[in-house]
């Protein structure tokens, strides 16, 4: 039964390397025995955050504390916190057993074999003892990594993107056995990835990081269905946006006008002041139908014309260019209900209010789409209006 | 379209008739480099094998240039000639302590260099690298210009002097090149685990450079051992190492016992490296 | 920025303690200090040395005083400007031939030995685990006049009936490529293994024959081993006297036989001093030309 784990809390850190900060100023309290993701893009500071937790960077300023204690300027064998290296970092020269033991005989525990045997038989690598890393797959070394920190029941356990060389069955596989073994564990995960599918996979909480500091912190439903800038709204899934007008206001609901359509979103789901917002709706939840059948002639919709159709098996992907020349993405779910809409068709496009949410206008568009190597290429559709 | 596939076509190789003469000439041609590189191997094992054969010979005079016969008696009476014994023991003396004392202080160096920034880099790489360029007779005559400045008797300590001299930049060198390799995130996760500095370096680094201070150290060994010209310069007329003994012998007669000694070197370090070779390779494999 | 509402109020930041760091950054210098010492003590000091001496008149009987006599410089090419020629001329022709024979050499480990390439290179360095002086007098039998490859020339007609290999300067310059041959080979391999083979394989899909793609793509890359090879190769041949010591005879000296016996049997030390310097200078200045046409900068 653990014992009551403490939050790990980040007041005002702050690394800067030159005059660059990696890390500006942020303020991040994750609550003990959580599955807690560091989400953002490579370069967003993120690992740098994990390393000045771990006491492998020195803050510049700012303080790291965990319950009550100051850890800022720790050594890191002096902190109660232990990690899980990106490329694994077993030690070559030690076979499995050694690695897995390194801690625990480094604080002179006694009962080492034991103890060691139940780690390995929780990471299922029972009978591995003797072997050396330089024998296992990048899935065991991954094992053996994360056994090596566990066995040492750290107030924190720090993940650095330890599934980013599997493959990805392997990875989707590792996924759910992390996120077991730290629900059977009960220790505070701490679990850094640019991959947002797999923060919104495993963690109970997930911070969305950008250039230093922390773009929006909340679970992974708040975060996708209701983001609160730009950045997440594009960095999380896809998101649809569009310029529009604020007119006016009916209750909890605030009224927009875009390009000439009326538009209805919840005030509660609005993060922007000011005359001009950015809708944005995601394009799973835009329904799209074909002008001559039945459309919803309510708010929220808009007609245009389809420009492209892709069909993924699981659902179709829809370009469709607005009427007033902007295009967006529409996925329909292949629930065998409708048929495919092949270009050139013109069609109405439309969304539950609730389902919509308002940006601030002032933002980069384009701020948070992803394009990498290995990622497919995630255009907003904003950026080409 | 249609062009360009029959372009293609056309200057796809078209093996067409070939005589059996031809067949030979080719496969000269495709395994040219590794007949050379095998006659370059003959070539630089020719003057060993000479050297393992006239051991076993029976000079007639004071030189042993013409084979007369075989014999075994040099092998039984390696100690025979006068003073040659000793110079070997003199020689592994001077081997050994220059040894541990440049790969110590090389190593030091190799530490600073790959995990320490400092001010005075480009200096210390250049004093590093200089004693390496520079010719054996310079740097001998150099430190014999000093010790004769100084006044220092020239004997056991001068040469040992010289020999740490030039072994430390080979030392730094070997030493330098395998901590390159060592990722410091092995070191970090060991912090991270609990070991202090000392217990990192006790528990990860060392064992992980280890192999190259040992191949240092080999290297340090063979270098100083085998070092005539510098040793020459600086060992005054008392003091015989085995390469020395061997100038003198050239003149005085070469008794067949120095090429027993020079086989024994060459196999013994032949051994222990193709040992060492396989073993690295096996545990590599396995 | 957005936070999680926190009802505790953030604890001040402590001051870095200063001692720790302050210890730490000075392990560098006393890492670097006996190795350095050393250096400058026996390497630095020496050299000086070597020049105050050059500078010096005097004899054995009676002591050397340093007069500043340059003339000790123009005495000493005077008397010995052949033997420092032919010094560089030996060391030229035997890197050269060294070159010709450890590049196929070196390019066969690299590319053509697969999993024998670690027992290849020991074979290398192998014959070089024997005593240098034993290895040369070695090549002394193999080209003595009795011996086989004389003989055989002999008869051949490539050498006249009372022809001799053995005091000849063709004696002397094989021993020299023959003794610094691993220095030369390990240089190429170790920069020959490093080009990756589908440069080559791509070059040749850019229809380039083997001939081209060797000389437009494998050498340019194997600069740095050249170099490296050259230079390890060229520096102690030109110094060297052991090889005409006992392959050569005095037509053949080198200025390593000038200083040595300068030295040793005369007590010349000025004279020998200045040779010495002059040696170590054009070393010098040759290599730092040739680093830089060729381009290469990582030396140590």
């Amino acid at each position: 039964m653990p014992e009551a784990l403490q939050d790990l809390r980040l007041v005002r850190l702050t690394k800067r390397f030159g005059t660059v900060a990696a890390v500006d100023d942020i303020e991040l309290t994750i609550p003990g025995g959580s599955f807690f993701a560091l989400l953002g893009p490579s370069g967003c500071g993120k690992t740098t955050t994990l390393r000045m937790v771990a006491g492998l960077e020195e803050p510049t300023a700012g303080a790291i504390l965990i319950g009550e204690q100051d850890i800022s300027r720790h050594k890191p064998y002096k902190r109660p916190v232990n990690t899980v290296f990106q490329n694994y970092a077993l030690f070559p020269h030690l076979d499995v057993f050694e690695n897995v033991a390194f801690g625990l005989r480094r604080r002179g525990v006694r009962n080492v074999k034991q103890q060691v045997d139940e780690m390995l038989e929780l990471v299922e690598l029972s009978g591995y003892g003797p072997r050396k890393p330089g024998q296992l797959s990048g899935g065991q070394q991954q094992r053996v990594a994360l056994a090596r920190a566990l066995i040492n029941r750290p107030q924190v356990l720090l993940l650095d993107e330890p599934l980013g060389a599997l493959d990805l069955k392997l990875r989707r596989q590792m996924q759910l056995e992390l996120k077991r073994i730290q629900v059977e564990v009960g220790l505070t995960f701490v679990h850094v990835t640019h991959d947002q599918e797999e923060a919104m996979t495993m963690a109970d909480s997930i911070a969305v990081m950008n250039a230093g500091h922390i773009e929006q912190l909340g679970s992974p439903t708040d975060l996708y269905d209701n983001p609160s800038t730009v950045f997440v709204a594009n960095f999380l899934g896809q998101s649809n946006l569009v310029r529009a007008a604020v007119t006016g206001v009916d209750g909890d609901n605030l009224l927009l006008n875009v390009h000439g359509n009326r538009v209805v979103v919840p005030r509660a789901r609005s993060r922007a002041e000011g005359t001009e917002v950015l809708l944005g709706v995601r394009p799973e939840k835009l329904h799209l139908t074909p002008v001559s059948g039945d459309a919803t002639a309510t708010a929220n919709t808009f007609t245009g014309t389809v420009v492209d159709t892709s069909f993924i098996g699981v659902s179709t992907q829809y370009v469709v260019r607005t009427a007033w020349g902007q295009e967006v993405t529409a996925f329909a779910q292949n629930d065998g209900k409708s048929a495919l809409v092949p270009p050139g068709d013109e069609v109405v496009l439309s969304w539950h209010a609730e389902h919509g949410f308002c940006l601030d206008a002032s933002e980069d568009v384009t701020a948070g789409v992803v394009i990498d190597d290995e990622a497919d290429v995630r255009p907003t559709a904003g950026a080409r209006s | 379209m249609a062009t360009a596939v029959a372009a293609a076509s056309s200057r796809v190789a078209q093996p067409a008739k070939r005589s059996a003469g031809g067949a030979a000439w080719r496969w000269l041609r495709e395994h040219l480099v590794v007949i050379y590189a095998t006659l370059a191997l003959l070539y630089m094992f020719l003057p060993i094998f000479i050297v393992v054969m006239f051991s076993f010979n029976n000079p007639a005079g004071r030189y042993n240039f013409t084979w007369q016969g075989f014999t075994t008696k040099n092998w039984t009476n390696v100690c025979g000639v006068p003073g040659m014994c000793e110079s070997v023991t003199l020689s592994l003396k001077i081997g050994v302590l220059s040894t541990i004392l440049a790969t110590l202080l090389g190593t030091l160096i190799a530490f600073a260099i790959v995990r320490h920034r400092f001010y005075g880099r480009a200096a210390t790489n250049m004093l590093i690298f200089l004693p390496m360029a520079t010719p054996e007779v310079v740097m001998g005559s150099s430190l014999l210009a000093l010790f004769i400045n100084m006044n220092v008797s020239l004997g056991f300590t001068t040469i040992l002097v010289a020999h740490i001299l030039f072994n430390i930049s080979f030392v730094v060198v070997t030493v330098k090149a395998r901590l390159q390799g060592l990722d410091p995130r092995l070191e970090q996760a060991a912090m991270d685990l609990y070991a202090n500095e000392w217990q990192t370096f006790r528990r990860v680094t060392l064992p992980l450079v280890f192999p190259g201070i040992l191949a240092a150290a080999l290297l340090a060994f063979s270098l100083s051992f085998d070092d005539f010209i510098i040793t020459n310069f600086n060992a005054g007329s008392q003091t015989v190492t085995f390469p020395m003994f061997v100038w003198g012998a050239a003149q005085r007669g070469i008794p067949a016992q120095i090429n027993v000694i020079g086989t024994l070197m060459f196999t013994i370090a032949l051994v222990v490296t193709l040992a060492a070779t396989l073993a690295g390779r096996r545990r590599a494999h396995r | 920025m957005t936070t999680v509402p926190t009802a505790r109020t953030a604890t001040p930041v402590s001051p870095a303690p200063a001692v720790r760091r302050r210890r730490g950054r000075f392990l560098p210098y006393w890492l670097l200090l006996p190795g350095l010492a050393w250096l400058i003590v026996f390497f630095v000091v020496p050299m000086v040395t070597l020049l105050t001496t050059s500078l010096q008149t005097g004899d054995p009987f009676n002591g050397y005083s340093l007069t500043w006599h340059w003339a000790n410089y123009s005495d000493a090419l005077r008397a010995y400007h052949s033997q420092l020629i032919r010094s560089f001329e030996y060391a030229a022709i035997a890197t050269v031939a060294a070159l010709i024979i450890a590049y196929p050499l070196a390019y066969a480990i690299a590319f053509k030995a697969g999993r024998w390439k670690n027992v290849l290179l020991v074979l290398v360095v192998a014959p070089f685990f024997t005593s240098f002086l034993v290895r040369t007098l070695a090549w002394e039998t193999i080209l003595s006049d009795n011996g086989f490859v004389v003989r055989m020339l002999r008869d051949v007609g490539l050498l006249g009936a009372e022809g001799r290999l053995l005091a000849t300067p063709i004696a002397v310059v094989c021993g020299l490529t023959y003794n610094f041959l691993p220095f030369m080979t390990l240089p190429l391999y170790a920069s020959l293994e490093k080009i990756d083979p589908r440069l080559v394989q791509a070059a040749n899909d850019l229809y380039a024959n083997p001939f081209t793609a060797f000389w437009k793509v494998t050498w340019p890359m194997s600069m740095p081993g050249v170099v490296g090879g050259t230079l390890l190769t060229f520096i102690p041949a030109a110094g060297d006297f052991v090889n005409v010591q006992f392959l050569g005879a005095p037509q053949q000296q080198m200025i390593g036989n000038v200083i040595q016996s300068r030295f040793l049997v005369a007590s010349d030390y000025p004279v020998a001093s200045s040779l010495s310097v002059v040696l170590m200078f054009i070393i010098l200045v040759l290599v730092v030309v040739y680093i830089r046409r060729a381009g290469t900068e990582e030396l140590v």
